[in-house]
């Protein structure tokens, strides 16, 4: 089980946390929602909750709640930019259809 | 797809719902979008890396519109439909605006000023709206989505004329505008000083070709302009032009033709910009007369060269602490707003006039722009409600009404913070008066020819009455962008009238700056001025209700020889109230009270015994 970010993600949520001025580092989840049954949740972390899981890449730490971690598991988070927009775009290898805006997703 | 941006605890967004917000610097030379993504404010650049957008729109003949920097290299060529500076005119009339420096084609008609271009007539709120919708498309291209609104910036001595142009012209953008924000309020909140807790700042803002200096207090989260002033022909733009003579001077050049004018003062500008960061510069350009320039500047003669320049600057600095009735040592923090503030020779100037290192490390093209996204992404919620900020802003001038006399009678008072509705119950000055007309005013002074006229408009259908016994209540509500509506009911028989303020155009920025201290300067001549005014109205509504008392019971109740010393005071009194002596008004008014008070009682016994005459004592109800 687990999940990872690349280091140019990393440096972007490291920057982000530093300018915020408070966190412990960044909150993935899952929520049942959306045109296609689930969607991401990206969220700055400012505590640790009961049952997380935690991971560590490139110097940042991720929480996960259990209940969405299957429905994650194997995930990269990647920090990308597409023309004029940048921001992040997970990897999700348990995901089999996606709806077109790529916010959500089905498994 | 659309990429995913780090949200606050517990305020991820569902899946298409994104509150997208940006703020808007809608500037006069450059103009810039930003907003807030992952908890970070920033400016959004368009597709080659640049932030600043030149505020320049040029009309194209094949019915095109180029907006930007492209129409900005075709000025020279094309200058009639080349507009640049759209601010200037927003809100303005042709008689605010000084003609010979402007290549346009004016029309001459009332209300804002509107210009001839080879597309027809266009109006500075569409030529703003060009510069909008272009920022607008940039952030939805940026952002991935539609933007829920935008937060857009306005001068803080911007008028409501000229805050309802802005207000048009996003609409006309197709955006939904949040609320517009004062620039100076907005660089003050990128710099966080809102988190404080009570503080005097002053925002030094010195662009291309505008100097505006803004004394802010923050209470209570709320950011109050104590005052503004500034100068609206000094910017970076003089001290490229102060290089430029130089540059004439030491290399002994004749007047030069228009395409070496523009290489020079190019030069003159990379020369100053590299002074920024070096102790010396050199300027080196090939004329198409084939001399050679070639010159050293170093950065002890441009600040020689610009130091006229400089103190032009901290003297609406001056005058701006004292109409605040502050020190240069009660200000806690100095933020540097424009590119011409990144000169060290102001920075110093600057921190030496107020005892203390200013604020620098926000990019000062970009902080009111920042500022601004910060505030929409509170606007849009994108915020936890703990984080919310109480920021308000407060109207500029007061907001009032015309009553007899000519004098103003303030309804909202400078300072209020909006949004803000106040209401007042006004009355009828003649019998039987069934129609009232209101004149909405904006200024501090007494009289109404000194303030500035914002509308008009007339109730109808009032009731027919005794002079007093109408009640009018007036509301006056002003909302989050300090834009007025005014309505006004009578409150027996419900009839209302009501006036979107439609402002009329009238009024130079200097004008709206030297207002305030105006009002302090001509206190004691107000006060007089009203005094007097006042006078005049009492003695007129005692000589009409004479006159009409005269004509029905005069022949009646009065003996000749009474009735002629009433005439007689009624003469002295009119006389004395063409003077300007309020005292010797006041004393004939009260004379002539006297004088008449038997008249009025045997008026009032003749009435009492008329009403009662043939009456059941029991049917009176008594």
């Amino acid at each position: 089980m687990s999940i990872t970010i690349t280091e140019r993600a990393a440096q972007h949520v490291s920057n982000f946390i530093a300018k915020r001025g408070k966190g412990i580092g960044l909150r993935l989840g899952v929520r049942t929602t959306g045109c296609s049954g689930m969607a991401y949740k990206l969220e700055f972390a400012d505590a640790e909750q009961a049952g997380d899981l935690s991971f560590e890449s490139h110097g940042v730490r991720v929480f996960v709640d259990p209940k969405s971690l299957p429905y994650l598991d194997g995930t990269e988070l990647d920090f990308v930019r597409e023309g004029l927009n940048e921001g992040f775009k997970f990897n999700n290898p348990n995901v089999k259809n996606t709806c077109g805006c790529g916010e959500s997703f089905g498994v | 797809m659309a990429l995913l941006q780090i949200s606050e605890p517990g305020m991820s967004t569902a899946p298409h719902q994104h509150r997208l917000a940006v703020g808007i610097d809608l500037g006069t030379t450059n103009s810039l979008v930003a907003s807030v993504q992952s908890g970070l404010a920033r400016v959004l650049d368009d597709e080659r890396g640049r932030a600043l957008l030149p505020s320049v729109v040029r009309y194209l003949a094949d019915g095109g519109v180029s907006v930007g920097y492209e129409a900005q290299a075709r000025q020279s060529e094309d200058p009639q439909n080349t507009i640049v500076s759209v601010k200037r005119f927003m809100g303005r009339g042709l008689k605010d605006l000084d003609k010979s420096s402007i290549p346009y084609r004016l029309l001459d008609e009332p209300g804002m000023v509107k210009l001839k271009t080879v597309q027809g007539v266009k109006s500075p709120v569409e030529v703003s709206a060009e510069i909008l919708r272009l920022l607008r498309g940039r952030a939805e291209h940026a952002l991935g989505g539609e933007l829920v609104g935008a937060v857009i910036t306005v001068p803080a001595y911007f008028d409501d004329a000229q805050r309802q142009a802005t207000k048009d012209a996003a609409r006309l953008a197709g955006l939904n505008v949040l609320r517009l924000l004062n620039e100076p309020t907005a660089a003050a909140i990128a710099y966080g000083l809102d988190h404080g807790v009570e503080g005097i700042y002053a925002v030094y803002d010195l662009g291309g070709g505008t100097f505006d200096i803004s004394i802010l207090r923050l209470s209570k989260g709320v950011f109050e302009v104590l005052a503004t002033n500034g100068d609206s022909a000094l910017g970076g733009d003089d001290f490229d032009q102060r290089v430029f003579c130089w540059v004439l001077e030491e290399a002994k050049l004749p007047p030069l033709n228009p395409r070496d004018t523009r290489l020079l003062l190019s030069k003159a500008r990379e020369a100053k910009e590299y002074l920024t960061d070096h102790p010396e510069a050199h300027i080196t350009a090939v004329l198409s007369s084939g001399d050679i320039v070639d010159l050293r500047l170093g950065l002890d003669d441009f600040n020689r060269l610009t130091q006229g320049l400089l103190n032009k600057t901290l003297a609406p600095t001056r005058k701006a602490l004292r109409d605040a009735g502050l020190e240069a040592e009660e200000v806690q923090g100095v933020v540097m707003v424009g590119g011409a503030t990144r000169m060290p020779c102001i920075r110093h100037a600057v921190a030496e006039f107020f005892g203390q290192t200013p604020l620098t490390n926000l990019d000062p093209d970009k902080v009111v722009a920042l500022g601004a996204a910060m505030q929409a992404d509170v606007l849009a919620g994108n915020k936890q409600t703990g984080d919310d900020w109480l920021l308000l802003d407060v109207i500029p001038l007061s907001l009032g009404l015309e009553v007899m006399g000519g004098l103003t009678e303030k309804i909202v008072p400078r300072n209020s913070t909006i949004p803000v509705a106040r209401a007042q119950e006004f009355t009828t000055f003649k019998d039987g008066q069934t129609a009232m007309g209101f004149h909405v005013v904006q200024g501090e002074r007494e009289l109404v020819a000194d303030c500035r006229s914002l509308a008009r408009f007339e109730l109808r259908g009032i009731p027919p009455m005794v002079a007093g016994a109408a009640r009018i209540r007036v509301t006056f509500q002003v909302d989050a962008d300090g834009l007025l509506s005014v309505s006004a009911r009578e409150q027996a028989s419900g009839v209302e009238a009501a006036v979107a303020v439609k402002p009329s155009y009238g009024l130079s920025d200097a004008e709206i700056a030297n207002m305030l201290s105006d009002a302090h300067a001509h206190a004691t001549d107000d006060l007089k001025a009203r005094a007097l005014n006042e006078q005049r109205v009492e003695a007129q509504s005692l000589l009409a209700a004479l006159q009409a008392a005269l004509a029905l019971d005069g022949e009646q109740l009065l003996a000749a020889e009474e009735r002629g010393a009433i005439e007689t005071g009624m003469e002295a009194l009119r006389r004395l109230s063409e003077g300007s002596d309020h005292l010797a008004i006041r004393a004939q008014v009260e004379a002539l009270n006297r004088l008449t008070t038997p008249f009025a009682q045997r008026r009032m016994d003749r009435n009492v015994r008329r009403a009662l005459a043939g009456q059941k004592v029991d049917s009176l109800g008594i």
